[in-house]
């Protein structure tokens, strides 16, 4: 059995959502045009909030340090305009909540040519320079979590590193952004693979790619120098393959075991955003000022895949996109499976945003919820084997601390089980409800 | 055109779903028992007709009522109560007077369903509830079987079948043996050919395995049942008849007989199956199939009624909520199972 998942390429269990990505995966990377306010949350990454190290009224470059990082899990912010620091306050935030962020009014009158330092010598860096480099950067996770890059590559002692995996499964429907990158910045790519190949030590690198983007396989593949240790592993087109346990077992068909870290079984993984991100500093100077960000669904007038200056509010990306259509109901920053649904339009894309989807009442339309009829579609939809019927039903009778012995806290929130669930159970909600009660007791506890 | 919105919509992910619907499932769970439903119209004539009209109707209006009178909104409309009245019906002997088909559709629904808490939370399959009911009250109507393809089966109705209640029913034609009946009692095996044909007497909608196992097939090619748990059922039985059948072949009957007879087609195909009463994981519904074969076996050849597919499936259910404490998926990346 163990064989044959290894040949298929694929993980046991998941979804096959209809991926919609049509809309957006023929169309280039574009540039918006720069705007007017851009807002810089100081926490727009898993850990530790930055610490602003600019003044309101000060002049600032793009591309210059704003904040730098608050503590070891936690990355630099970097000015993605020229022009002034308006306020450094309370400013809503993608979850709806207030949080510290710094305001930036941008130049009218700038060129906004960004103000990149000089290419590092990188080989001669030592690790622990390189490390802080990742940092200062302020490169996080591009897939979405924004989990801060170098404290991935800060392994403990003992720990070796055979396997650096690129993530490029993209099985999020509707978004491109990685398809694209890989597709037209391949050069890229590869460069940043070599250079955390070569400081991670390495013994090769695999990109990891689902069989729905053959074009950007063939492009990789056709750009792998001779002496360049890269392969290319197509993997079956199924949700969540691009969770990075889920790839794991596809391409080196290991369980990670539960409770660790892909380093655990000598594997580093990293989003393809994150990568060019990493040639992009190490080579051009350039930190991370910038993303690309899908924008599509069908209440969108222009789907398009663009890069965003990071802090730019929702409003201009839409607006440059041609604006929303009637009939919207839910925008959503992220993919359809894990992503957060927005209020306001005056949210800033941050670093951790793969794409802003803009959906209209067929897709939102709240489905009548049945009872649990424990047809078990929801086991075997959850890729990590949890009970999610059980959790739900638990968690429904606030049954808590019970949860803890079917595992709640092994449970990612993919989104498999409520995908699949026939009853429209918010099963992923229940989970996070209990997830979020039993840590907060903890902390009180503590 | 829908208009502009000036609020927009904020849920928890995920924000698409696979579009299955619970009560598109029941409803085709529904659908593929009308074949079977046919047939037995089509076999015992009117009477079955009027017996399986009467048990849908008991147990959808039970279920309707109960609902109205504890004051919350129907849910007749999610099919899982059609499923259960139409099953009933068809567990149902065809000359059962309609008073007796009533009071077990309304008991099976009001003890069996609704007093558990309703859809999602029955412990026993109803229709069997109200089928276990009759059995216990009216053993001598339950077991009064009249013969398929009788003549003139369409043109009147039985009079049993019209009887008034508590009054003692009278019978058009005398009863006659089922399969399961012979092979107790006189140790006389039908063919598997007439078995699987529909050509014996039983229950209105027990007697033809075949388009029984047409409706399973479409309900598994549509993912909208466990195929497991038939699986087990069919392979537990057919095993231990097996070898029973070669200790001494005289007395007891082989696998095709043993499948193909009473209502071990329609008990392992939609009966068993009830999601709610069988376990949730697939290794939980291997388990359950093999202990409902092996009681049905031990039932049929060691206990005192030649049938046991019913009892079979209630103990089973009655295990079921164990079953699923006891077996948990395997987490990943543990060897260990939750729980």
């Amino acid at each position: 059995m163990k064989t044959l998942s290894f040949l298929r390429r694929s993980f046991e269990h998941g979804v096959h959502p209809a991926h919609h990505k049509q809309q957006t995966e023929d169309l280039p990377i574009q540039r918006v045009p720069f705007g007017k306010d851009y807002i810089m949350p100081l926490g727009q990454h898993i850990g530790v909030p930055a610490r602003p190290v600019v003044d309101v009224g000060e002049r600032v470059q793009r591309g210059q340090l704003i904040a730098e990082p608050g503590g070891f899990v936690s990355t630099a912010l970097h000015s993605p305009v020229t022009g002034t620091i308006r306020d450094i306050g309370d400013f809503r935030g993608v979850d709806g909540r207030f949080a510290p962020a710094i305001a930036i009014q941008a130049d009218a009158f700038a060129t906004q040519q960004a103000d990149a330092g000089p290419a590092l010598d990188w080989q001669s860096l030592s690790l622990e320079d390189f490390i802080e480099a990742v940092q200062m950067a302020g490169i996080v996770g591009m897939g979405g979590a924004a989990f801060p890059a170098h404290v991935k590559l800060s392994v403990p002692d003992g720990v070796r590193i055979r396997h650096l995996l690129i993530n490029g499964a993209e099985c999020e429907p509707y978004l491109t952004t990685d398809h694209r990158l890989m597709l037209e910045r391949p050069q890229a790519l590869l460069e940043g693979a070599e250079i955390m190949r070569q400081k991670l030590g390495a013994e090769e690198t695999v990109i990891g790619v689902e069989m729905n983007k053959p074009d950007a396989i063939e492009v990789i593949k056709r750009h792998i120098r001779p002496d360049q240790p890269v392969r290319v592993v197509p993997l079956k087109v199924k949700y969540p393959q691009g969770a990075e346990k889920m790839m794991i077992k596809s391409v080196f068909g290991k369980e990670v075991p539960a409770g660790q870290l892909p380093r655990d079984v000598e594997v580093n993984v990293n989003n393809v955003g994150t990568i060019v991100a990493v040639a992009d500093y190490f080579l051009r100077g350039m930190p991370l000022i910038e993303r690309v960000v899908t924008v599509a669904g069908p209440g969108v007038t222009y789907p398009a895949n663009l890069i965003v200056p990071l802090g730019t509010p929702v409003r201009d990306v839409v607006k440059f996109c041609g604006g929303l259509r009637p009939g919207t109901r839910e925008i959503i920053m992220g993919g359809p499976m894990m992503g957060r649904p927005i209020a306001s339009l005056d949210v800033p894309v941050l670093k951790g945003c793969s794409g802003v989807l803009v959906f209209t009442e067929q897709q939102t339309a709240r489905r009548k919820e049945y009872p649990c009829i424990s047809c078990g579609r929801c086991l075997e939809a959850c890729p990590y084997f949890l009970n999610p019927s059980r959790l739900a039903r638990l968690s429904k009778s606030r049954m808590f601390d019970e949860m803890k012995a079917y595992h709640v806290f092994d449970c990612v929130e993919c989104g498999s089980c409520t995908f699949a669930c026939p009853s429209n159970i918010p099963i992923v909600q229940l989970i996070r409800t209990a997830k979020d009660d039993l840590s907060h007791r903890k902390e009180s506890d503590t | 055109m829908g208009k502009l919105v000036k609020h927009l919509e904020i849920g928890s992910s995920p924000h698409v779903s696979d579009g299955a619907s619970t009560d598109v499932i029941m409803r085709n769970v529904f659908f593929a028992l009308l074949p079977v439903t046919v047939f037995a119209v089509y076999a015992f004539g009117t009477g079955a007709a009027l017996v399986i009209i009467v048990a849908t109707a008991s147990c959808v209006l039970t279920e309707h009522w109960l609902c109205r009178w504890t004051g919350k909104p129907s849910t007749v409309g999610d099919w899982s109560i059609a499923i259960t009245g139409l099953l009933y019906g068809l567990t149902l002997p065809p000359d059962l007077p309609l008073w007796m088909v009533f009071v077990g559709g309304v008991f099976g629904v009001a003890i069996g369903k609704f007093m558990f808490g309703g859809l999602g939370m029955n412990a026993f399959n109803p229709a069997l509830v109200g089928r276990a009911f009759l059995q216990a009250a009216f053993p001598q109507a339950m077991t009064h079987w009249s013969a398929p393809f009788a003549e003139g089966r369409f043109e009147h109705i039985p009079s049993s079948v019209l009887a008034m209640p508590f009054w003692e029913p009278t019978y058009d034609a005398v009863t006659s043996a089922t399969p399961l009946a012979l092979m107790k009692f006189e140790a006389e095996f039908a063919g598997g050919r007439e078995l699987m044909a529909g050509l014996t007497s039983g229950s209105v909608g027990e007697t033809c395995g075949a388009l029984i196992l047409l409706g399973g097939i479409y309900l598994v090619a549509r993912n909208m049942m466990n195929w497991r748990i038939p699986a087990s059922i069919f392979a537990t039985v057919a095993a231990v008849t097996w070898a029973f059948q070669l200790y001494d072949p005289a007395t007891y009957p082989g696998p095709v007989f043993m499948l193909f007879s009473g209502g071990l087609m329609l008990g392992a195909v939609f009966m068993a199956t009830d999601m709610v009463a069988s376990p949730i994981t697939n290794a939980g519904c291997w388990l359950y199939g093999v202990l409902i074969g092996v009681l049905v076996v031990a039932i049929r050849f060691w206990g005192g009624m030649p049938e046991g597919v019913m009892y079979a499936i209630l103990l089973a259910n009655a295990v079921s909520p164990h079953i699923d404490n006891l077996i948990q998926p395997r987490v990943f990346g543990t060897g260990r199972r939750a729980g």
